[in-house]
C-alpha cells in the first residue's frame, strides 16, 4: 500500500522535528551561537538541529583552511616593515592559473637585483586557492589566509590586490596559523643556533 | 588454456599477427602498433578471439609535426592488465577505421577525437562536433592549434616575474580575439546547421500500430533542473515513448586537455579537482598515480594509507549525493538530499581539516600527501567510520530502499543487460547493476587495494533501482576499507624527501585509472621529458556512461528518462571537460 511509505516517511520528518526540541531542551542555551554548540551540531553524535546559523554563527576554520594568499612581514624594533618575500619568484612560477605577478627590486645605483619585491600583485578573480604558492614558498613568506568574507560589489576596483592590500603582521599569520608557525619558528631558531655554532667553531 | 593465463598474460600479438603487428619499442611506450588498414581486424579478433572484450578509452596523440597517433587502451571484462593499441595516421587528410561495429562504446570517444582533432572516423554513425560548437573553426587539440588569449606555449610565463605588472587579459583585448570564426562566417545570418544533424540523426522507425500519428522531438535541457547542469537530451517520442534519444553536451567544455598542456605536472593537480567537483579526492588519486607510474616511484606505506582513507571517504560522500539526488529526480524534493548532505557535511570537514578545502582538495602529491592527518582528526575518521556512517547508511537504506514510490518507478526502468554494459563501455555502478563483477580496486589492484578485505558488489537486473542498490552496498564496503585502513595505518613519513615544485618526469606514456564513485576514471600522460607533459587526456567515466543513455531510454516513457539520467549519476564538470 502507498500510504505506509508516506506515514513512515512523515514519521522520520516528525521525529527530527520532535528531536530539535529534545535536544533544546536537554542543552539549553548553550546549543547556539557558542562555540562548543557549533562543535555539537557537527560531531559524530548530533542529533536534533544540524544547521549553523551563518552569519550569526561561524563555523570555525581548520588551521589548514587556504584561501587568498598573504604577505608576511615581520615588525623590527624601530617599528618598520620588514617584508619576508625576497622576490624570488618561485610562487609566481608553480602558481597554476599564473595570477601573480612580481616586480622585483632594483638597486638604482648598481642595476643589481635586490631581493626584496617591488611590485606584487594577485588578482583574486583569477586565484584558484590551490595553496601552491604558500607549499613551496622556501622563505615563509606567502602563506593561505583565512578570510573568507571579502566579497565586493565591483570587480574591477578591487580584486586585483598590491603589496599595500597583501601584506600582512607575522603576528596575524601566528593567529591563523598556530601549529605551523610554531614549528617553523623552532626550526628557525635551531638553524640560527646551527649557524651560531659553525661559526664560533671555525676560528678555532 | 586455464582462467589464470587468461587473465594475466598478454599475448604476444606482434607474433602472432606478425603482418600488421608490431611492438611499440619506444622508450617508455608499451603496446602494440597497428596498421591503419588491419585495425578493424586486430579489433575483431582481440575481442572474439582474446577476450579482450571492454574498449575502455580511444584517444589521439598529435606528435607534430609527424603523424597523428590514435590510442585505445582495451581491458578484459573478467579483469587484468591492458591491451595498449596504437594507430599512426599522417597528419594531412587524417582517416581511421572506426571501431563502432565492434565496440559500441566508442561511439563518443571517437567523435570527441574527431572534435579535437579533426581525424576522421570512417563509418562512424553520427560524426559530428561533439563538445564544441558546430560553427568552430580549428581543432583544439591539435599542437599547432592556439587558444584565445594566447600567451606563450608553457607555463610559467615570462610576464609574471621579474618583472611581473598585473593586467586583466580582457581589458587589453575587450572584443576581439576570443572566438574564432570560419572564413566569411556572419552571424547575423548563421542557422545552426548541427540541429538539423542531430535531429536528422535520430532513427524513425516504420510505424507499425496504424494509427495516423507523428513523432515529436522533445528537447530536455539545458536548461532543466533534472539534468543536473548544463546538458541536453534530444528525445525522439511516439505519445509518451522514447523511439531513440541522443545527449547533447560541451555547453560546460573549457578544454580542460588544452590547459593541462599548458601546465607543469604539479600545476595540473588542482585543475584536477575541478573536473568531478564532488569527489576530488579520487580525481587527485588517478592523476598522481599516472605520473607516479612514469617516474617510477611510490609514496611511503602512511601515505598510501590516508589516499585510500580519502577516496573511500570521497566515494562515500559521493554515493550519498547520488542516493539523495535520485530521490530528488524521482518527485521526493530535497528531504532525502538533505539527510544524505548532512552526512555528506561531515565527510567534507575531514577533507577541509586534512586538505585545506571542502572540495577542491588538491591533496595528492607526486610520492605522498600534502601533509599528515593534523591532531584529533584520526579519531574523527574513527568516529565516523566505526559509529556514525554506518548507522546512517542503514538509516537511509531503511528510509529509501523500501519505499514504494522509490519500488515503482526504479524496478525494471532503464535495464542494460550486462552483454549491452560491458559493450557500450560503462563503468562503475552501471555496469556491476547489469550483472559483471568489474572493480578495478579488484580486477587490476593499484595502490594498496590488494591488502583489504571487501566484496564487488554486484547485482543482476540492471535497472536503476539496482544501480541505487549497488550504490548503497558500495557505501558500507567503502566504510569496511576505511575501518581496516584505520587499523592497519602505520606511523612514519607521508612523503619521501622533499616535495618539488619541478618534477622530474622521464619521456613515455602512461595510463593511471582507479575506480572512482563513477567508474574507471583513468588518466592517459605522454611526457616528452619536459616541465609539461605533451599530452594529458583524461578519460572521464561521466561522459562515457553516457554512450549507454540512449539504450537506456529506448521504450521507457519520456517522464523516466529524468529518472534514467538521475541513476546514472553524472556530473557536468567531467562529462564536458
Amino acid at each position: 500500500m502507498a500510504i505506509t511509505g508516506l506515514i513512515k516517511g512523515l514519521g522520520i520528518t516528525l521525529k527530527h522535528f520532535i528531536e530539535t526540541y529534545t535536544v533544546d531542551l536537554k542543552d539549553g542555551k548553550k546549543r547556539y551561537n557558542t562555540p562548543e554548540g557549533i562543535k555539537e551540531r557537527s560531531s559524530a553524535d548530533t542529533k536534533g538541529i544540524f544547521t549553523v546559523q551563518y552569519p550569526f554563527e561561524k563555523v570555525p576554520v581548520p588551521e589548514a583552511f587556504r584561501y587568498i594568499p598573504f604577505l608576511v612581514f615581520d615588525e623590527s624594533e624601530s617599528g618598520e616593515k620588514d617584508i619576508r618575500c625576497t622576490s624570488c619568484g618561485i610562487c609566481a612560477k608553480v602558481c597554476p592559473p599564473q595570477c601573480i605577478w612580481i616586480t622585483r627590486s632594483v638597486n638604482p645605483e648598481t642595476g643589481k637585483p635586490v631581493p626584496k619585491p617591488a611590485k606584487f600583485f594577485i588578482d583574486i578573480d583569477i586565484c584558484m586557492n590551490c595553496g601552491l604558492c604558500a607549499e613551496f614558498c622556501p622563505f615563509e613568506a606567502i602563506r593561505m589566509d583565512h578570510d573568507y568574507e571579502i566579497s565586493s560589489f565591483n570587480r574591477f576596483d578591487h580584486h586585483i590586490y598590491d603589496l599595500d592590500k597583501l601584506l600582512k603582521p607575522a603576528k596575524y599569520y601566528a593567529k591563523i596559523h598556530p601549529k605551523q608557525y610554531a614549528e617553523e619558528e623552532a626550526a628557525r631558531i635551531e638553524k640560527e643556533a646551527k649557524k651560531a655554532a659553525a661559526k664560533a667553531t671555525k676560528p678555532a | 588454456m586455464s582462467e589464470e593465463i587468461l587473465v594475466s598474460t598478454l599475448p604476444e600479438f606482434d607474433v602472432l599477427y606478425s603482418d600488421f603487428v608490431k611492438k611499440d619499442e619506444r622508450n617508455g611506450y608499451e603496446g602494440f602498433i597497428v596498421e591503419p588498414s588491419s585495425l578493424k581486424e586486430f579489433a575483431l579478433s582481440a575481442r572474439d578471439r582474446w577476450g579482450y572484450d571492454y574498449l575502455s578509452s580511444v584517444t589521439a596523440v598529435d606528435y607534430f609535426p609527424d603523424q597523428f597517433e590514435v590510442v585505445y587502451h582495451i581491458y578484459r571484462s573478467l579483469g587484468g592488465g591492458a591491451l595498449v593499441i596504437k594507430v599512426q595516421i599522417p597528419r594531412e587528410d587524417p582517416k581511421v577505421d572506426s571501431l563502432y561495429a565492434i565496440y559500441p562504446g566508442s561511439e563518443f570517444q571517437e567523435r570527441e577525437v574527431y572534435d579535437m582533432f579533426g581525424i576522421v572516423f570512417t563509418d562512424h554513425p553520427d560524426l559530428r562536433r561533439i563538445l564544441m560548437w558546430e560553427g568552430f573553426e580549428g581543432w583544439p587539440l591539435r599542437k599547432d592549434w592556439k587558444e584565445p588569449y594566447y600567451e606563450e606555449e608553457f607555463k610559467p610565463y615570462a610576464s609574471r616575474w621579474p618583472n611581473g605588472v598585473a593586467e586583466r587579459i580582457e581589458d587589453k583585448n575587450p572584443f576581439g580575439d576570443n572566438v574564432q570564426y570560419p572564413k566569411g562566417f556572419n552571424p547575423e545570418t548563421w542557422i545552426p546547421s548541427g540541429e538539423d544533424a542531430l535531429y536528422m540523426g535520430l532513427k524513425r522507425p516504420d510505424k507499425l500500430d496504424g494509427v495516423d500519428s507523428e513523432y515529436v522531438v522533445v528537447n530536455l535541457g539545458p536548461q532543466h533542473p533534472s539534468t543536473h547542469g548544463v546538458f541536453r537530451m534530444a528525445a525522439l517520442i511516439d505519445g509518451e515513448n522514447v523511439v531513440d534519444l541522443k545527449p547533447v553536451m560541451g555547453y560546460l567544455h573549457r578544454n580542460h586537455e588544452k590547459l593541462g598542456e599548458r601546465n607543469t605536472f604539479l600545476q595540473i593537480m588542482p585543475f584536477t579537482d575541478r573536473l568531478d567537483y564532488i569527489n576530488s579526492m579520487s580525481n587527485n588519486f588517478g592523476y598522481a598515480l599516472a605520473v607516479e607510474k612514469l617516474m617510477g616511484i611510490k609514496p611511503p606505506e602512511r601515505a598510501e594509507y590516508i589516499r585510500v582513507i580519502m577516496a573511500e571517504l570521497s566515494r562515500i560522500q559521493s554515493h550519498f549525493v547520488a542516493a539523495g539526488f535520485l530521490l530528488n529526480d524521482l518527485g521526493a524534493f530535497f528531504t532525502p538530499s538533505l539527510y544524505a548532505l548532512k552526512e555528506r557535511e561531515l565527510i567534507l570537514e575531514v577533507f577541509e581539516a586534512v586538505s585545506g578545502s571542502r572540495m577542491m582538495c588538491n591533496y595528492f602529491r607526486f610520492g605522498g600527501v600534502v601533509r599528515d592527518l593534523p591532531e584529533g582528526l584520526f579519531e574523527t575518521i574513527r568516529q565516523l567510520a566505526f559509529n556514525r556512517l554506518p548507522r546512517k547508511i542503514d538509516e537511509i537504506d531503511e528510509f529509501l530502499t523500501g519505499n514504494e514510490i522509490v519500488t515503482t518507478r526504479c524496478i525494471g526502468v532503464g535495464v542494460l543487460t550486462a552483454d549491452q554494459a560491458i559493450a557500450l563501455s560503462t563503468t562503475g555502478p552501471i555496469l556491476r547493476a547489469s550483472g559483471v563483477p568489474y572493480d578495478i580496486r579488484r580486477a587490476d589492484p593499484y595502490s594498496i587495494y590488494d591488502r583489504f578485505d571487501f566484496d564487488v558488489v554486484v547485482r543482476y537486473h540492471g535497472d536503476i533501482f539496482d544501480r541505487y542498490l549497488v550504490r548503497i552496498e558500495e557505501m558500507r564496503q567503502s566504510v569496511k576499507i576505511i575501518q581496516q585502513a584505520l587499523t592497519q595505518m602505520p606511523e612514519g613519513p607521508i612523503f619521501e624527501g622533499k616535495s618539488q615544485y619541478q618534477v622530474k618526469v622521464p619521456a613515455g606514456e602512461s595510463y593511471g585509472r582507479v575506480e572512482g564513485p563513477r567508474g574507471e576514471l583513468g588518466y592517459y600522460v605522454v611526457s616528452n621529458g619536459q616541465a609539461n607533459p605533451w599530452r594529458y587526456h583524461v578519460r572521464s567515466p561521466s561522459f562515457i556512461n553516457l554512450t549507454s543513455l540512449r539504450e537506456m531510454c529506448k521504450n521507457e516513457k519520456i517522464a523516466d528518462v529524468i529518472a534514467i539520467l538521475g541513476a546514472t549519476d553524472i556530473v557536468l564538470g567531467e562529462v564536458d571537460r
